[in-house]
């Protein structure tokens, strides 16, 4: 029997298409209960398949999964009330007012409709769509679009929320509004597992995650364990005037990218005084500074490499 | 899911279907309103009056209970089809799938909506038709039995052509190509006494026969085949469709990979 702390227990789950392409070659993955957890891979890596046999939208071929401890192969109607899905496609009716797809969806897990429209109204009110609920589905927004998919896998307060890249295509204020959202909502005990291609949200908001590639997981571990194997970082240093024609700073590499922009890679080892004293030595000013990528990206590069 | 769930979620799916045909009424029911119409004034009333008696019953008399059951036909295989398709097309059909709604109750919400356009669609064409002719139901239990088998039956057919349909010409070629010949050639506008052996023996093959046959005995205590047999051979046929339904749900076929 599957440990209650476990929210989602993948045991050798593979799976291959008729076409006769592996796109699951028999991964294991945990996430525990209260989890924030980052499922990220390149495309075609086996996420959409992972999510999708969740889903029930794709038959697994081997391999067993348990929500909250119930296997899907026994009692996926059961299982199935545990999740909340917000796919990356829309997939809702777009001519269908927004609140009706929300009350609808509640009525699809056999809540009453009187509950279905409180909690429809309460999530609608809490991600902002509140004045738009008697909108026809095709006339909100993207990021709109995106936050009624979420309002609506909450309609039955699942205790494991999935979500396929949520911010996909929202500007950035709308995604830390959302982001803002989440955090909430994985404090008050749902279990959230996400897929972006933003490396800096899976960073901000996760507390473990999982990288697969090529139908495999790569990586399985905590989000700081992952960032601790990382060994060098790269700093953007913009400087005040034009740099000497000749520089140096010491042990620290680092490469001219024009005349007044610098990119110093700092081992783990070494810390960033260094780089300002050997600058300061050499009169030369900086004005600011900033990481040439997202720490978590430059490690998932190195692990997919 | 407990059986309580089922009912709500059986009455959302009901209440959604409703709401589709309702919204766009324009499409759904107002076009064989007029259709109907039409025919009941040309066939019945402008070509009619010159044909004389058919069956011992004036022939505006003998096409209403057929061009009836017409109507019932296309608009529950036509409402089916056009929503599961849709829902498929536009991918809403996964807020089904990844609920804990059972395949029996998904079919069988589908198919009550369509059965409920079918009937309101009855039920309109009734009404009109009693502009152009006199009907006193002569048996009301067959024909509401009749007329409701035939919507669950031609709902059923609807949803197979729904989930194999993989564009919206495959949504159509089916009513084009087999359901409109096959109406009239099932003795909507005539009656089989009036065909050649051969050709009477033959359209005893074609469905539709018993389901015009069997409304027409309902409404006007005529009929040109065992009424007994019509209803056994729909019942039948509504029990294999159905559970070929749920074995297309239940295997995913083209709803999942």
């Amino acid at each position: 029997m599957n440990s209650p702390k476990t929210a989602l227990e993948i045991k050798n789950l593979s799976k291959t298409y008729s076409n006769d392409v592996r796109a699951l070659k028999g991964i294991d993955l945990s996430v525990e209960r209260g989890d924030f957890f980052a499922l990220l891979g390149p495309n075609g890596a086996g996420k959409s398949t992972t999510i999708g046999i969740l889903f029930s939208l794709i038959n697994k071929s081997g391999g067993t999964i348990e929500v909250c401890g119930i296997d899907i192969d026994e009692n996926f109607s059961e299982a199935k009330r545990l999740i909340g899905i917000v796919p990356q496609e829309f997939n809702f009716n777009v001519f269908e007012k927004v609140r009706n797809i929300v009350v609808t969806q509640g009525g699809y897990y056999g809540l009453p409709r009187a509950i279905a429209e409180e909690r429809a109204d309460k999530y609608l009110k809490k991600l902002g769509l509140w004045d738009k609920r008697n909108d026809i589905g095709r006339e909100l927004s993207g990021g709109m679009k995106r936050r009624l998919m979420i309002a609506r896998a909450l309609v039955h307060e699942p205790e494991l929320l999935v979500l396929d890249e949520p911010t996909a295509g929202v500007d950035i204020e709308m995604r830390r509004e959302m982001w803002s959202f989440l955090r909430d909502l994985n404090e008050n005990d749902t279990t959230i597992i996400l897929t972006t291609h933003y490396l800096e949200e899976a960073e901000m908001l996760c507390r473990n995650i999982a990288i697969i590639d090529q139908g495999a997981i790569v990586h399985h571990s905590s989000m700081k364990d992952l960032l601790r194997q990382l060994h060098t970082e790269t700093f953007v240093l913009d400087a005040r005037a034009n740099l000497p024609e000749k520089m140096s700073l010491g042990a620290y590499g680092f490469q001219r990218v024009d005349d007044r922009t610098l990119e110093v890679e700092v081992d783990k080892e070494r810390n960033l005084n260094g780089v300002f004293e050997a600058l300061s030595e050499q009169g030369i000013e900086i004005s600011s500074m900033r990481n040439k990528t997202n720490r978590l990206e430059e490690m998932f590069v190195s692990l997919l490499s | 899911m407990s059986r309580y769930e089922m009912w709500v979620a059986f009455q959302t799916i009901l209440r959604k279907e409703v709401r589709r045909y309702m919204r766009i009424w324009p499409q759904t029911l107002l076009p064989p309103a007029i259709t109907m119409t039409l025919y009941f004034v040309i066939f019945g009333a402008l070509i009619g009056s010159r044909i004389g008696l058919m069956g011992g019953f004036s022939y505006m008399q003998f096409v209403v209970p057929g061009l009836i059951m017409m109507a019932v036909v296309t608009n529950s295989y036509s409402n089916i089809v056009s929503s599961f398709f849709g829902a498929k097309y536009n991918n809403s059909v996964q807020e089904l799938l990844v609920s804990p709604v059972p395949n029996w109750i998904i079919l069988a919400g589908f198919v009550t909506g369509s059965v409920s356009r079918g009937l309101l669609i009855a039920v309109i064409v009734t009404c009109l038709s009693l502009f152009f002719a006199d009907l006193n139901v002569q048996h009301v239990g067959a024909t509401m039995l009749v007329v409701l088998m035939t919507a669950v039956l031609f709902s059923l057919f609807g949803f197979i052509n729904a989930v194999f349909a993989r564009n919206f010409d495959d949504i159509s070629i089916v009513p084009t190509f087999i359901l409109t010949p096959l109406i009239y050639l099932g003795g909507v506008f005539y009656s089989l006494d009036l065909l050649p052996e051969f050709w009477a023996n033959l359209s005893r093959l074609n469905p539709l026969v018993y389901v015009v046959n069997g409304f027409r005995y309902g409404v006007l205590g005529v009929s040109d085949v065992n009424v007994e047999f019509s209803l056994g051979m729909i019942t039948i046929f509504t029990f294999i469709t159905f559970f070929y339904c749920l074995h297309l749900l239940d295997s995913g076929t083209r709803l999942r990979e």
